[in-house]
């Protein structure tokens, strides 16, 4: 087990220059940054001279990069244009996103899972079918209109929540653009655990079980359910890192000044500093979220067994 | 697993806790009412830090808008620029100008604002250390060429036009005769600055403080600023209301639901989208106003296809080909208003707007397919309309254009848009000239004055010359304008210099915009000003 987690740290080096020096070149390749500072007026040259040599910009970019890199070891990301250090835009946006992908695995997980075990065990009763239907729709409605449907009903026309979430982002605030986060994901997961609850439900160890005379409810959780979570704990594991990287819509919609929206800015403003900054840490999300759920498997199913 | 399930369970009931309280919330927008209600108000997260001389786009000029008080002030409804804290603005020779300040002005942090405020913020403003990106606006004075070279470091430390003779007074030098420069000084890069921006530039930055109706009472970056009234604010134009709160939305789309949703006061960019029912919605709480903001199509004069002898034609004819009555009726919502020259209807007649591009700019496919043709046609048989994809929704109205141009020429592949993926891109492409047609651009004026909507943009080698336009006619009426100390007629000579403009049809006039604004019951006493920008000390509440 421990030799496993460290060859898989080892792993993560490779990944992680590969990632960071992936997004470099991209945010590079898109054009002269300094440009678009100066609004539909070009800077004069004498000064856009003197900001590149203050961001660096003026050297080659392999130079740029290694230098990033070296300042990143020392925990440096960097200054945004707007002369922010970029540690500080992530200080007051990561656990703005952080709270939003709490709310929103926890609709995944509570949601999702009770109904996927509700629908695997009634297949083909009206419940199922009923979810069955309902996930679709989820699923084929894209995030923004659920979004600004939601918005515009519980906001504007009933007054049940402030349209807009309030800089501070506390958990009261960000239930329902969680939801709409989650809503996607979440008809995934009972899909997921539907199929595979389903599956299982027929397994000899379950028929054992039922046999030994054990209760349904404990059956149920304790082996069909752990057996059949495993697919389902690799969905959300991964979707961790998507639903922080990839709450730009929401994030939008509601007005959270998260991750999603600190990227776009990044992105619009060609500011590599952010852009890479960010991504650098998802990447490292994504990375340390893998090996959880990897290591997981073997918590819920002991046949598994790392070398 | 048993102890597992319980605590789903408990925050499953903590969640529903959590929404029965979030119900309860709402409705409490600002504070208070009457003289000291605050205002909220939407933002955008600014894109440099907040310096008078480094501020170049809307939002931030907002914030610099309320905390700085500057020589001239434009004024709200007519954008004529009066004394503020300039006494008086003397010069006998359009070039050496004396200037003195009135008695009782201080920053809100006590300091008196003297000459010294002044003469040190522009000297601070124009140093190439310094990297603001408003620098030129000090460049028509003596001594920017040693602070601020084109090249190499700069030789000197302050600019030697600039004099402080006593606390009261300074004197400036310009390196040539520029008769309407004092109007010139309302511009916010021209604002003074406290001992305390050079002293703790960094502390400054978190908290500016300025001379102006408000100060900032708190700033988090990236999402609000709170402004508050300063009652010991010495000028006429006190602020009518309690404070300001900015709040920094990520989408326009959000903040005008807030707004219809009794959350928010004032949004001063009603979103496109919203456009057709902000009537209904709002009634008579919307502002749509004519701002000092032109859009027209630039050509690339450095491409020797676009820059052959008996083109204008083709240009002319280009301008005829789009209908522009159609497009600002049917895509903008007249938010935008056809134009009929290169400056905006906010300058006025005296200020020297005035229907020049006649017939150039109304619509005539006959004319227009006839022009083209004698003009030697599309370089190439087809053209591009370059644009900027990511902000603005430039498609819609590139398409529309190439559209109507393809109608009156009769030539399906005549005209076609061609979007680049950031601002950044495209400004980069622009200031490098490698565009290979036409190009998107737009213009919002720093201070109302004709000058301003001309000599930047079509003067040979002017800053934002992008297109490298050229006419040594256009150049010699814009020197003369400059030079001659009659009001009045410096602007006929810079209408002359447009016709020369319009003749060559150096780039075509498209629309101007207009500000547009939505405001709650809450509030009421809100207007535009020319730059767009709500005129916020004069806000009532309740």
């Amino acid at each position: 087990m421990g030799r496993y987690v460290i060859r898989r740290l080892l792993q993560m080096i490779p990944v992680f220059i590969g990632a960071t020096l992936l997004i470099f070149l991209m945010v590079n390749v898109m054009g002269d940054p300094i440009a678009g500072l100066c609004g539909d007026r070009a800077c004069d040259p004498a000064t856009a001279a003197q900001l590149e040599k203050e961001f660096g910009l003026d050297k080659p970019v392999w130079q740029q990069y290694l230098i990033y890199m070296g300042n990143l070891f020392t925990g440096d990301f960097g200054t945004a244009f707007n002369g922010q250090p970029v540690t500080e835009l992530m200080a007051s946006s990561f656990p703005v996103t952080i709270r939003l992908t709490i709310v929103a695995i926890f609709f995944e997980i509570v949601i999702g899972i009770s109904l996927g075990v509700m629908t695997g065990l009634k297949r083909g009763r009206p419940v199922d079918t009923t979810v069955l239907l309902l996930t679709l729709v989820v699923i084929s409605v894209p995030t923004f209109v659920t979004g600004l449907l939601l918005q515009l009903l519980l906001g504007v026309e009933w007054g049940w929540i402030k349209p807009a979430v309030s800089p501070e982002a506390p958990f009261n605030e960000l239930i329902v653009p969680g939801l709409v986060l989650a809503s996607v994901s979440l008809a995934y997961v009972t899909r997921l655990t539907r199929t595979s609850i389903a599956e299982n439900k027929r397994a000899d160890y379950v028929r054992t079980a039922t046999a030994k005379g054990l209760p349904r409810r404990r059956v149920i959780t304790r082996h069909l359910l752990r057996n059949s979570l495993i697919p389902v704990v690799t969905f959300i594991g991964a979707d961790i890192g998507a639903l922080m990287g990839g709450a730009i819509v929401t994030e939008r919609i509601f007005n959270i000044h998260g991750v999603g929206y600190q990227l776009y800015q990044g992105i619009v403003r060609q500011s590599t500093q952010t852009v890479v900054g960010f991504v650098t840490v998802l990447v490292l999300v994504f990375l340390v979220a893998n090996l959880v759920v990897d290591l997981l498997y073997a918590v819920l199913d002991p046949r598994i067994r790392y070398a | 697993m048993r102890g597992a399930t319980h605590a789903k369970w408990a925050a499953l009931a903590a969640a529903v806790a959590l929404v029965a309280t979030a119900c309860g919330g709402g409705g409490d927008s600002g504070g208070g009412s009457g003289a000291d209600g605050i205002v909220s108000s939407s933002w955008g997260d600014p894109q440099n830090p907040l310096e008078p001389s480094n501020t170049n786009e809307v939002q931030g000029g907002k914030v610099l808008s309320m905390i700085f008080r500057g020589l001239k002030q434009y004024d709200p409804k007519t954008g004529e620029a009066t004394n503020m804290l300039a006494e008086s603005i003397e010069t006998t020779d359009s070039t050496n100008f004396t200037i003195t300040l009135k008695d009782g002005w201080t920053f809100s942090n006590g300091e008196a604002v003297t000459a010294k405020s002044f003469v040190d913020a522009w000297n601070y403003g124009a140093s190439l250390k310094n990297n603001q990106k408003n620098a030129f606006f000090f460049g028509q004075i003596e001594g920017y060429d040693q602070v601020h070279p084109e090249e190499g470091e700069p030789t000197a430390q302050t600019m030697s036009g600039l004099k402080v003779v006593d606390d009261k007074t300074f004197t400036v030098k310009l390196t040539q005769k520029f008769s309407t420069w004092p109007d010139t000084l309302g511009y916010v890069a021209f604002a003074p600055l406290p001992q305390s921006f050079f002293d703790d530039h960094a502390a400054w930055l978190d908290k500016p403080v300025g001379n102006g109706p408000y100060t900032v009472a708190s700033y988090s970056k990236g999402s609000q600023m709170e402004l508050k009234r300063w009652d010991g604010y010495p000028g006429a134009d006190k602020a009518q209301n309690g404070g300001v709160t900015l709040k920094v939305y990520t989408d326009n789309n959000t903040a005008y639901t807030d707004l219809t949703a009794g959350n928010l006061d004032l949004v001063d960019d009603v979103p496109a989208s919203q456009l057709k029912n902000v009537e209904a919605d709002l009634g008579d709480r919307y502002i749509n106003v004519p701002a000092g903001i032109i859009q027209t199509l630039g050509f690339p004069f450095y491409d020797p296809a676009w820059n052959k002898p008996g083109q204008e034609k083709l240009r002319q004819g280009l301008s005829m080909a789009i209908n522009r009555e159609q497009i600002t009726d049917t895509i903008f919502q007249k938010t935008r208003t056809p134009a009929v020259d290169w400056t905006s209807p906010v300058l006025g007649e005296e200020g020297g707007f005035k229907d020049i591009c006649g017939d150039f700019c109304k619509y005539n496919a006959e004319e227009a397919k006839k022009l083209v043709a004698e003009g030697g046609g599309i370089p190439g048989g087809t053209m591009t309309i370059t644009y900027n994809a990511d902000t603005g929704s430039h498609k819609e109205w590139v398409d529309a254009v190439c559209n109507s141009i393809n109608n009156a020429l009769g030539n399906n592949r005549a005209c076609a848009g061609n979007p680049i993926g950031t601002f950044a891109d495209f400004r980069s492409q622009v200031s490098t000239q490698k565009m290979k047609g036409p190009f998107r651009a737009g213009w919002q004026m720093d201070y109302p004055l004709i000058q301003n909507f001309l000599q930047p943009l079509y003067y040979t080698n002017a800053s934002s010359n992008d297109g490298k336009y050229s006419d040594p006619e256009f150049d010699k009426l814009v020197d003369q304008a400059n030079a001659e100390s009659d009001i009045a007629k410096a602007v006929g000579t810079f209408q002359s210099a447009e016709e020369v403009l319009r003749d060559d049809m150096g780039a075509i006039p498209l629309w101007y915009q207009n500000g547009s604004a939505g405001y709650s019951e809450r509030v009421s006493n809100v207007m535009l000003n020319p730059f767009s920008v709500p005129v916020y000390d004069q806000i009532k509440v309740g």
